[in-house]
């Protein structure tokens, strides 16, 4: 990652760099989150209106029909440009903190399955393939209902924990792979303790395909989080999320399409560019594949 | 084969146990109950509801109610919609739900399938780049924002066909639902065929195949297209968990009266008998069509009776 690194010699980050710099659609897409998330975070600053502030004098204005407006008004008057830039944040950093929780979770879960190995990794693994198997999403369901109605914690638990199961497979693989290894024997072999060689030489290996799956993760986090706030189970009004604007949308899409479309857009731009983003970084971490 | 059959088999009831035994202890621990309004009852009136529904016993004797009931096929009644069981509620809405599942299945392999072999035979032309391009945004937008976007163009604008609503099943209305549904397992499809062809049809049986004279037409149909079809059938079981969840989302969209949307309003309303009875149908439904999907994969592909 360091330029001092990259002066060195060609190491794994460096040559990562090069090659995601070179791939167009995925730098291309690079930019463009950062550009929303920067949006998202500075953009309602900027605007006089809140997520919940009123403005009778303008209910349900197209965008462009008032300059006080930029992406017009919802019925209530609020401010559709604030209200979605609220939501994206509030999307990205569930989704973000989400995706945490889960390759926590999937980390130390598929490290220690894959390093330990015989008994305890088939156990474990038996595990992550029942809970693979259950319908996940009623669980959710009834999670986020259960407790208190679109409380972040849950929504963060519930989404954490259906995503770890994907990870757990992922790194317990590669820790099998890097198991076999001469530089893990050579350090077993000089005597360093399996915590140790855990974490100075299994876990910095996997920072690679690790990196990979989180891009990947947290558009998949947003989805199920939008898909929660859609169904009214997870981010609550007068809270904005992508998925609750998106639902009031599509209710009100006969007399106010952009209250479908504003949202929407926003929720497609950021969904494909980290989808490019995730393909451009595998393909750049990973060259072996292609 | 038949080893593989019982295994398969014999996982399917320990699984439901464990979905029905988790979603009962997790419904149960949870704070809040279906009796709480915004009025509180009065104490006599609530421990009375209470003990008619059997709500005041320990829990282990009311899953063990639970369970013998279920054994018997009753669901038990709906807490909230007071003159209705839940078996009654789920028939009356499932008949919607299947025929949406089953549509959407259907039209997801028959599109999914020739889009996908299309693309393998012409990659790196025109035609394959833009079924790619299509299939990546098909799979990154999510069905509630597909299902508006759609009924938007084709119902408000268009006007082709109706933006919700049933109709006793009219074919019209079935349309959109059943796209918005397919659509993403439709590009998943794609994807996995365009993918198993080429690698076919590199293999030296087919360019022996060719060899001998065949026609491309003959030589896909009859050499290369069954062992092409390998990775779909082993992602049915994944599509069929994505099409049952999927279904719920569709019907809030198009106002259809499935029975998908007692999972959520039940959840919302505390009311246990309800989502109980749909966690264990759909459980149940999701299990046995995945068993189904494993055991097709199982009798196409040998060497997966031996994982």
């Amino acid at each position: 990652m360091s330029d001092a690194a990259a002066a060195g010699g060609r190491g794994l980050w460096g040559d990562a760099r090069r090659r995601l710099t070179a791939n167009g659609a995925a730098s291309g897409a690079l930019v463009l989150v950062f550009l929303i998330a920067l949006l998202a975070a500075l953009g309602p600053l900027v605007s006089p209106w809140g997520y919940d502030s009123l403005d009778w004098q303008h209910l349900a204005q197209p965008p462009g029909r008032t300059a006080a407006h930029w992406f017009g008004t919802d019925r209530l008057g609020r401010d559709l440009f604030v209200r979605t830039l609220a939501g994206v944040r509030l999307s990205l950093l569930i989704s973000v903190l989400a995706s945490l929780v889960s390759l926590a979770i999937g980390i130390a879960w598929g490290a220690v399955a894959g390093l330990a190995g015989g008994r305890t990794d088939a156990w474990m693994m038996r595990l992550v393939d029942v809970l693979y198997s259950l319908p996940y999403l009623f669980i959710v369901i009834i999670l986020t209902t259960l407790f208190e109605r679109g409380s972040l914690g849950v929504l963060l638990l519930s989404l954490g924990a259906i995503g770890w199961l994907t990870t757990a497979r992922i790194v317990r693989g590669e820790t099998r792979a890097l198991k076999r290894r001469e530089f893990i024997q050579a350090a077993r072999s000089l005597g360093v303790p399996t915590p140790a060689i855990l974490l100075r030489h299994i876990m910095p290996n996997l920072l690679g395909p690790v990196l990979v799956y989180a891009t990947l993760t947290v558009p998949q986090m947003i989805v199920f989080e939008s898909f929660l706030s859609f169904l009214g189970l997870g981010v609550q009004e007068p809270r904005a999320s992508l998925g609750n604007l998106i639902l009031v949308g599509a209710q009100e899409m006969e007399s106010a399409p952009w209250m479908l479309l504003v949202p929407a857009a926003f929720l497609v731009a950021l969904l494909s560019c980290l989808n490019f983003l995730g393909d451009g970084l595998r393909d750049a971490l990973d060259p072996r594949e292609y | 084969m038949l080893s593989y059959a019982l295994r398969r088999i014999a996982g399917f009831l320990p699984t439901l146990l464990v979905i029905i035994t988790a979603s009962f202890c997790v419904m149960r621990l949870a704070p809040g109950g279906p009796f709480d309004q915004e009025q509180a009852l009065p104490p006599a009136v609530r421990a009375n509801l209470e003990r008619l529904y059997g709500l005041d016993e320990p829990l282990t004797v009311q899953y063990a109610h639970y369970l013998q009931a279920l054994l018997r096929g009753d669901f038990g009644p709906s807490l909230r919609q007071r003159d209705f069981t839940v078996g009654e509620l789920i028939a009356q809405g499932l008949p919607v739900s299947a025929t949406l599942g089953v549509a959407a299945m259907l039209l997801a392999l028959l599109a999914g399938i020739p889009a996908g072999i299309v693309a393998a035979l012409r990659r790196n032309e025109a035609a394959d780049f833009w079924l790619s391009a299509l299939a990546a945004l098909a799979l990154a937008l999510p069905s509630f924002v597909t299902g508006p976007l759609l009924a938007l163009v084709f119902g408000l604008y268009l006007h082709w066909l109706p933006v919700a609503g049933w109709q006793a099943g009219a074919p019209r209305y079935l349309v959109l639902p059943a796209l918005t549904l397919a659509l993403p397992v439709a590009a998943h499809v794609a994807r996995l065929t365009r993918a198993g062809l080429l690698e076919v049809l590199g293999t030296p049986y087919v360019r022996s195949a060719r060899a001998r004279g065949l026609g491309a037409a003959r030589v896909l149909w009859r050499h290369a297209l069954r062992p092409a079809l390998t990775p779909v059938v082993s992602y049915l079981g994944p599509a069929v968990a994505f099409v049952v969840t999927g279904s719920l989302v569709i019907e809030t969209v198009f106002g259809l009266p499935g029975s998908g949307r007692y999972l959520v309003q039940g959840a919302i309303d505390r009311d246990y008998p309800l989502v109980m009875g749909m966690i264990v149908v759909y459980g149940a439904l999701t299990l046995a069509l995945n068993l189904v999907a494993d055991l097709l994969h199982g009798w196409l592909d040998p060497g997966v009776r031996h994982e």
